[in-house]
């Protein structure tokens, strides 16, 4: 048994059972679609379908659809590829880095924070593939035995080494989300009759919940654990690769491996706020995803934040230090060009909106917090947009030039891309648990509010009261 | 196939490790299992069971996942059909490095997970093995095998329920 400080913030509030645990998150899943569900998911859907019809015509048209040019080549859909990439990273660094350092805190929200990195990277992985121009033949990016001619693919090229990065860490994250699944849906399976007893039989492996099982299952969590979090450091970094390993003025950099990753853990926990602070609500979780959940939360966004904050400025100051007259241009038009409301955009809502969270009364109202985790989303979007087109549109020929605005196809496949991450997001708090139940009951005895209480009271130790 | 148990149900995980700790002192039977809703840390040394090679079967996985993306980039690009581009090695290890570690990555963890559910038994469909369908939820039972504790049934009937089960009982189960 663990010794857990009774002055520690407790992580369930209230009264609580192991079976009131099973019965509130079991819940939601058994009873009928709420309300608020059924409409959450229509608008989703029919996102998903507007959606769907923009990437038809863009496959019927071809990549022309879109509003790139012969000097803007990457607009919108590699920046709502970096974008979404990034958003996944808090779930694989929620569930593998902070089980590694034994955060207690994660067990309330690693499974929907998981859930939301599968959603997010099949989001991302639509982009490059749409971009290859004929997807059906997007399998000459693997280095198959070749009979179309005789060469393999080029392993010294970061844009393959992408197409392994983020097919890995697709495959091996949802392989992690769904090993620490199988107990929980054991649970519903347990529960349940009829035809959702089958179903749920079938996809619970018939977990037992043996300790034999329980042993191998800590140590296989562990491991993936272990691997995930190089993996996670790894697709981020590679993603930047795409960029910093080619000759363009504003990509070229050596930080941009640390500021990539920063950013996209920075990004990734503003969406899992703001959909947390839905979720909990819509669920009635308040008491598993307390506002302590949501104040250590906004203090990785701030810490995250003045990480990629402090990069901006590197990245201006190294391009004037660096007396590369090309590098110091790239730097002044983005800040001066025609571009400008985009930078500035990006350093409003990145640099200084996470510093709000110095305030603790700011990180505990829950207002404030989802309005900042969406301004933090916008400056996640627009960082991607800046570094992406300001850096292309205006090249060492000045004649060549170019603007660049995206089309009707673009923004409807982006504001579409959002339907399919929520319709998947719905269906996922519709039918599996979205709080790992057995991992909660296990914080239960050191960090329930009454348990908190009971060993404050042997060990004659005063709680001060903290008032939100 | 279908034996007979002896099963004790508790509803809290710490009077489960006294009592099993107590029995076992009591009347040295060998204890089937236990089940319960979630890990119970320290449980395995009162069963007796080793440390899991798991992690062991990780590494050679790994291993394996590296010597293949390193072979396989290695022997396509330095021997079947090497590239010249821009006048670079055709051996570039640094540039073998991503992939390499991508495939170590991919390998280990899915044959590791493939290794859990093999040792476990577990696949889609398997039935599930289980005392009582509340020991997903919030009960934690210990079973033991009728065949293998004998006449000794009656004493630790007695132990499970002094030392805190709130319910023993006999049963034709498939564990």
């Amino acid at each position: 048994m663990t010794y857990e400080s009774p002055l520690r913030r407790p992580l369930i509030t209230g009264k609580t059972s192991y079976k009131q645990i099973t019965d509130d998150i079991a819940g939601p899943v058994e009873a009928k679609p709420t309300k608020w569900w059924t409409y959450g998911f229509a608008v989703s859907f029919a996102a998903l379908c507007l959606y769907l019809f923009s990437v038809g015509y863009l496959l019927f048209t071809g990549v022309g659809a879109w509003g790139l040019n012969k000097t803007v080549d990457w607009g919108w859909d590699i920046t709502n590829f970096v974008f979404w990439v990034g958003i996944g990273h808090a779930g694989t660094l929620i569930s593998a880095v902070l089980l590694l350092f034994r955060q207690k805190w994660r067990t309330a929200v690693n499974r929907s924070a998981e859930a939301m990195t599968i959603f997010a990277v099949v989001c991302a992985g639509m982009y490059p593939l749409l971009h290859a121009g004929r997807p059906w033949v997007i399998y000459w990016g693997l280095p198959l035995p070749n009979t179309f001619g005789s060469l393999w693919v080029n392993f010294n090229s970061p844009l393959l080494w992408d197409i392994f990065a983020i097919s890995t860490y697709f495959s091996v994250s949802l392989v992690f989300w769904y090993v620490g699944l199988i107990p929980d849906i054991a649970t519903i399976r347990d529960r349940a009759t009829g035809l959702s007893k089958t179903i749920y039989g079938v996809l619970s492996f018939g977990w037992n919940g043996s300790a034999k099982a329980w042993s191998r299952f800590e140590v296989v969590s562990l491991v993936l654990a272990g691997l995930s979090t190089p993996l996670v450091l790894s697709v981020h970094t590679i993603v930047s690769m795409d960029f910093a390993t080619s000759v363009i003025p504003g990509w070229h950099t050596t930080i941009f491996p640390p500021y990539f990753v920063a950013g996209a853990i920075f990004s990734g926990f503003a969406m899992v706020l703001t959909l947390l602070i839905i979720a909990r609500k819509a669920m009635r979780l308040e008491h598993l995803i307390t506002l302590n959940h949501i104040d250590v939360m906004c203090k990785i966004i701030m810490v995250t934040g003045s990480i990629v904050g402090s990069a901006y400025i590197t990245e201006f100051f190294i391009a004037w230090y660096s007396a590369v007259e090309y590098e110091r241009y790239a730097f002044i038009n983005r800040a001066f060009g025609p571009y400008w409301w985009a930078y500035w955009s990006m350093m409003t809502c990145n640099v200084i909106t996470p510093q709000l969270f110095w305030s603790r009364k700011l990180r505990r109202n829950l207002l404030a917090v989802f309005i900042i985790s969406i301004f933090v989303n916008i400056g996640m979007w627009f960082e991607r947009f800046v570094i992406i087109v300001t850096s292309l549109h205006r090249d060492y020929l000045p004649s060549s030039w170019a603007m660049y605005s995206p089309t009707w196809v673009e923004i409807s496949m982006f504001v579409g891309s959002f339907g399919l991450f929520f319709t998947l997001f719905f269906l996922f708090a519709k039918f599996l648990p979205v709080i790992a139940i057995a991992e909660v009951k296990t914080v239960v005895k050191t960090s329930s509010e009454e348990f908190i209480a009971e060993t404050a009271k042997k060990d004659g130790i005063k709680i001060p009261v903290e008032v939100d | 196939m279908k034996n007979k148990y002896l099963l004790g149900f508790f509803n809290d995980e710490e009077v489960l490790m006294h009592a099993l700790e107590e029995v076992k002192k009591e009347t040295q039977a060998p204890i089937h299992e236990v089940y319960s809703p979630f890990p119970i840390h320290g449980i395995d040394d009162i069963l007796g069971y080793k440390r899991t090679r798991l992690p062991i079967a990780a590494f050679l996985f790994g291993c394996v996942g590296l010597s293949c993306g390193l072979g396989m980039q290695t022997w396509m690009l330095g021997y079947d059909w090497p590239m010249n581009i821009g006048g670079k090695p055709y051996l570039a290890w640094p540039d073998f490095v991503p992939v390499s570690f991508e495939f170590t990555v991919l390998v280990t963890a899915f044959g590791m997970v493939g290794t859990f559910l093999l040792a476990c038994g577990f696949f889609p469909g398997a039935p599930a093995k289980i005392p009582d369908p509340r020991v997903t939820d919030d009960l934690f039972c210990v079973a033991f095998n009728a065949s293998a504790i004998g006449d000794k049934a009656q004493a630790i009937s007695q132990a499970l329920k002094h030392h805190g089960a709130i319910e023993v009982r006999e049963q034709e189960v498939e564990l």
